[in-house]
């Protein structure tokens, strides 16, 4: 045991490095990838830094400056709510996917988890017209939460019986999810309206007592609704969870050293089926917030070309599975792919059919870079070193 | 030996962010001379020798070969300039024979292209019969004892040429015998001229081996002493910076009832090969049982049974009284088992974990540290500063991660979780594994006081020195059956043949 005697240990110096850095590898990974993104955009012969300013724009975040009025403004505000409509979904995704990591759970299983949730509370929303409202809505709301948390749980407890690896068990679940609900409410399915006639692939919508309030911009055309404060409310739940309760104790112990943990009496099987059953409550809680909140109904398309689960993988791992870091970069990329859609993007500015390109691009590097933690904490390092030198 | 310098370091200073590895350090080596580099962990050691192989650069110093100054950009530098360096782990390919991983990097070829296997394995042989190394060129390295292993390793430096071979602790991986093997490997490489660098921290063989002696402590040069009119004593003295107590005073043993028995133990490892064949022993209050043996012999898998993290295919095991049966290793631990498993970074620790968390990491779910799954970090703290001081835990507080302390230190800790748990029956596996001569004595101290509180208590190890003087009952353990039993006074000799099954005393 005698490698390394002098330096600290490998784990000691990556928590200095942590310490010390605190966001600025996080921060500077989102940086590097929309720098990137910059000469992706370069060579397709736009001008990055008016992009870049397009897309901000059209997120809606400039709606922060106070300098901004008028008509604008108010445009400015309807981009943003937007923006933060995605953020909700995205920050329960994201939290989804970092609940497991924290435990050393990769969930690729979010998006499957989010349809289940999200069909669930479109059958519960559609049926039971009569109930009470609020009844109605909490009714939901726990439907589409606890059979998405029963959903993930699966993937749990095949790994704790079976030693199934997660990754294969959730990404399969995530097509289960997708054809289950493309035939429920497809032609001929359970949830389908029939509204319409009987050839339109779309579900029922949900009784309108169930729709979650709209407390900023037009209930109409997809104001921010109060289920923005659930996203929150669920960041500080998980952060009780993690560092106040025996049960986040458990989930960390049984991430960081499975090993240890099990010689400590730790049940490590039992941790993955309620960790993977957590995961699966936030993303089924998104699902439900989603159909409540502004979807209403969901068509075979929405099912199966929604990407908030996958999204979500981005978010958590940019975030660094911690509160703070999930919101934030939930924030980044709702705004990101707000920012990019073709409805917000000056054509003139960059090609509209190539800005959600962009989206994915940064997407894909953030997860790269962040894989190249090593490179970033050199990076960093390197510039302390600088900056001592000069 | 001749007064011929191969290899000077001079003034090496060495900082990594928050601490200097190196301090001014010099060094300097004769050819056909054995150097030993004694230390504790921590001493800077391992840096001195990463420097010297070019695995890093020092801020400040400079190195000569043969008198000519040398800088090394990678270890591929320091090869060419005639350095060989053994690591602990001997960095060779298992599915590769022993002529490939000797002549990997450098391969002889036929036809431009082809390995030359025949001319490999000739060289092999060659280099082998001119140290007096035997090996088998053609066996594969999974095949062959660790101690061969280290051979291959050996001949492999040897075959790119090194005059100056470094050897990173090459005993903690060898029985006996075999390290007494090494020790006449290293005297016939002296004698054909080669200068050797033999780290280490354990004082016997340096005094056995070395022409000179290099103490470092804390990255500074203590002095350089030649074997003549070196001790023990005095050594460790230069080591740790004061006085050691390096044996154990205990009194004898009052060993009362016995709390932990185990009777006809049959446990199978992952593979399903039967790795504890049959074995029954009992521990009784306040004595020290050992167990010693070779590294594989089912030491893992016996105390794993016992602390219920393996399955047992038959046989029982009693607890202060109580029979358990396939119990979980929580049942185990609430029964009254202590256990400081064998490696205390993968097993005993979490390492991204608080002192504090590590500490709670058995009764985090109880009282005072939390009530209905709510938990109370606050108490943790508490508890763990308590213990931190009783354990004499340095280089951190409770909220410091454990992955920054020194080995001792961590071990400190894994040892107080277990101790303030207040166990009938405590089985320490490894319990200083790599740790230094002051933790080793603290650790030590520790369990004969705790044999003195009236526990039982188990020990596994696979330093038989640890074994001998410590425990007041003997077991030897070969291939999963106990092959010896014996009184504290057992020798060294009498339990070293049979940890190689050459000998059995016990049915």
């Amino acid at each position: 045991m005698a490698e390394q005697d002098d330096a600290p240990t490998v784990a000691g110096r990556l928590a200095l490095a942590q310490r010390a850095g605190g966001a600025a590898g996080p921060v500077l990974t989102a940086v590097f990838a929309l720098l990137l993104g910059g000469f992706v955009v370069l060579a397709t012969g736009a001008n990055p830094l008016s992009t870049y300013r397009a897309i901000f724009d059209g997120s809606g975040l400039n709606w922060l400056f106070p300098w901004v009025s008028g008509s604008a403004r108010s445009f400015a505000a309807t981009n943003l709510q937007q923006t933060l409509l995605l953020t909700t979904a995205l920050v329960l995704c994201g939290l989804a996917v970092s609940v497991g990591f924290r435990c050393g759970l990769f969930n690729i299983g979010g998006q499957g988890q989010y349809i289940v949730g999200s069909i669930f509370a479109l059958w519960i929303g559609s049926s039971f017209v009569t109930m009470n409202g609020p009844l109605h809505v909490v009714l939901a709301i726990a439907a589409a939460t606890l059979t998405g948390a029963a959903y993930a749980g699966i993937a749990g407890l095949l790994k704790a019986i079976t030693g199934a690896h997660e990754v294969i068990s959730t990404i399969m679940l995530n097509w289960i999810a997708v054809w289950v609900g493309s035939w429920l409410v497809g032609q001929g399915g359970a949830l389908q309206s029939h509204a319409n006639g009987a050839s339109v692939p779309i579900s029922s919508a949900v009784a309108p007592a169930t729709h979650l309030h709209v407390f900023w911009g037009n209930p109409v055309l997809q104001g921010l609704d109060v289920g923005f404060f659930f996203a929150l409310a669920a960041l500080v739940v998980y952060a009780v969870l993690l560092n106040r309760t025996t049960l986040g104790f458990e989930l960390r112990a049984v991430g960081f050293n499975p090993e240890a943990a099990r010689y400590a009496g730790i049940a490590v099987a039992r941790t993955y089926v309620k960790t993977m059953a957590i995961a699966g409550a936030f993303a089924g809680l998104a699902g439900a917030i989603d159909v409540l909140g502004w979807e209403f109904q969901l068509g075979v398309t929405d099912i199966q070309t929604s990407q908030i689960g996958f999204i979500a993988i981005a978010v958590a791992v940019l975030g660094r599975n911690r509160a703070l870091g999930v919101f934030f970069s939930a924030l980044l990329f709702g705004a990101l792919l707000t920012g990019t859609s073709t409805r917000n993007l000056d054509a003139t500015v960059f090609r509209p059919d190539l800005a959600g390109n962009l989206t994915l691009i940064i997407q894909g590097l953030v997860v790269l870079f962040v894989g190249a933690d090593v490179l970033m904490l050199w990076l960093w390092n390197r510039r302390r070193r600088l900056r001592v030198a000069t | 030996m001749t007064d011929e310098l191969v290899l000077e370091m001079r003034g090496i200073t060495k900082k990594f962010p928050g601490i200097v590895a190196n301090d001014d350090v010099s060094l300097d080596v004769r050819k056909g001379e054995v150097h030993a580099l004694l230390g504790e962990n921590g001493a800077g050691k391992s840096t001195l020798m990463n420097i010297l192989y070019g695995l890093y650069k020092p801020d400040e110093g400079q190195l000569l070969l043969q008198g000519k100054p040398a800088v090394f950009g990678s270890a591929k530098d320091a090869i060419q300039a005639g350095i060989g360096m053994v690591h602990q782990h001997f960095m060779l390919i298992p599915v590769m024979t022993v002529a490939e991983n000797i002549v990997l990097g450098n391969e002889p070829v036929r036809d431009g292209v082809l390995l030359d296997e025949r001319g490999a394995e000739e060289r092999v042989r060659e280099l082998s019969k001119q140290y007096g190394l035997a090996v088998d060129p053609t066996a594969l390295i999974a095949d062959i004892t660790v101690g061969q292993q280290q051979r291959v390793a050996i001949l492999k430096a040897l075959y790119r040429g090194a005059e100056i071979l470094i050897l990173d602790e090459p005993t903690a991986v060898l029985t006996p015998q075999e390290a007494t093997e090494l020790f006449g490997i290293v005297r016939s490489l002296r004698a054909d001229g080669k200068s050797i660098i033999f780290i280490s921290h354990k004082l016997n063989e340096v005094l056995e081996i070395a022409d000179r002696i290099t103490v470092l402590r804390r990255g500074k040069k203590v002095a350089t002493v030649s074997r003549e009119g070196a001790t023990e004593e005095s050594l460790a003295r230069a080591m740790v910076g004061r006085d050691v107590l390096l044996r154990v005073d205990k009194p004898p043993a009052e060993a009362g009832e016995p709390l932990l028995q185990v009777d006809d133990l049959h446990v199978f490892d992952d593979r399903g090969i039967e790795k504890v064949r049959g074995v029954s022993f009992a521990v009784r209050a306040g004595e020290i049982v050992g167990i010693a043996g070779v590294d594989g012999n089912g030491q893992s898998e016996l105390i794993d049974a016992i602390a219920g993290l393996r399955k047992i295919e038959s046989g029982t095991i009693e607890l202060a009284g109580r029979t358990l049966e396939h119990a979980t290793a929580r049942e185990m631990l609430d029964a009254g088992l202590g256990h400081i498993p064998e490696d205390r970074q993968v097993r005993g620790l979490v390492l991204e974990f608080t002192i504090a968390e590590n500490i709670a990491l058995h009764d985090y779910a109880e009282p005072p540290d939390a009530k209905w799954g709510w938990l109370f970090p606050k108490k943790l703290v508490e508890r763990a500063r308590t213990l931190i001081r009783e354990f004499d835990v340095r280089g951190g507080g409770p909220l410091s991660r454990a992955g920054t302390l020194s080995g001792g230190n961590q071990q400190k800790v894994v040892v107080a979780r277990e101790i303030a748990r207040d166990p009938r029956v405590l089985i320490a596996a490894q319990p200083t594994r790599g740790l230094d001569v002051g933790a080793i004595e603290f650790l030590h101290r520790r369990l004969v006081d705790e044999r003195a509180e009236g526990r039982a208590i188990l020990l596994v190890s696979l330093e038989l020195d640890e074994i001998l003087s410590l425990s007041d009952r003997i077991l030897v353990l070969y291939e999963g059956e106990l092959v010896g039993e014996h009184g504290a006074d057992v020798s060294e000799e009498e339990i070293g043949l049979e940890m190689l099954g050459g000998r059995r005393t016990a049915a």
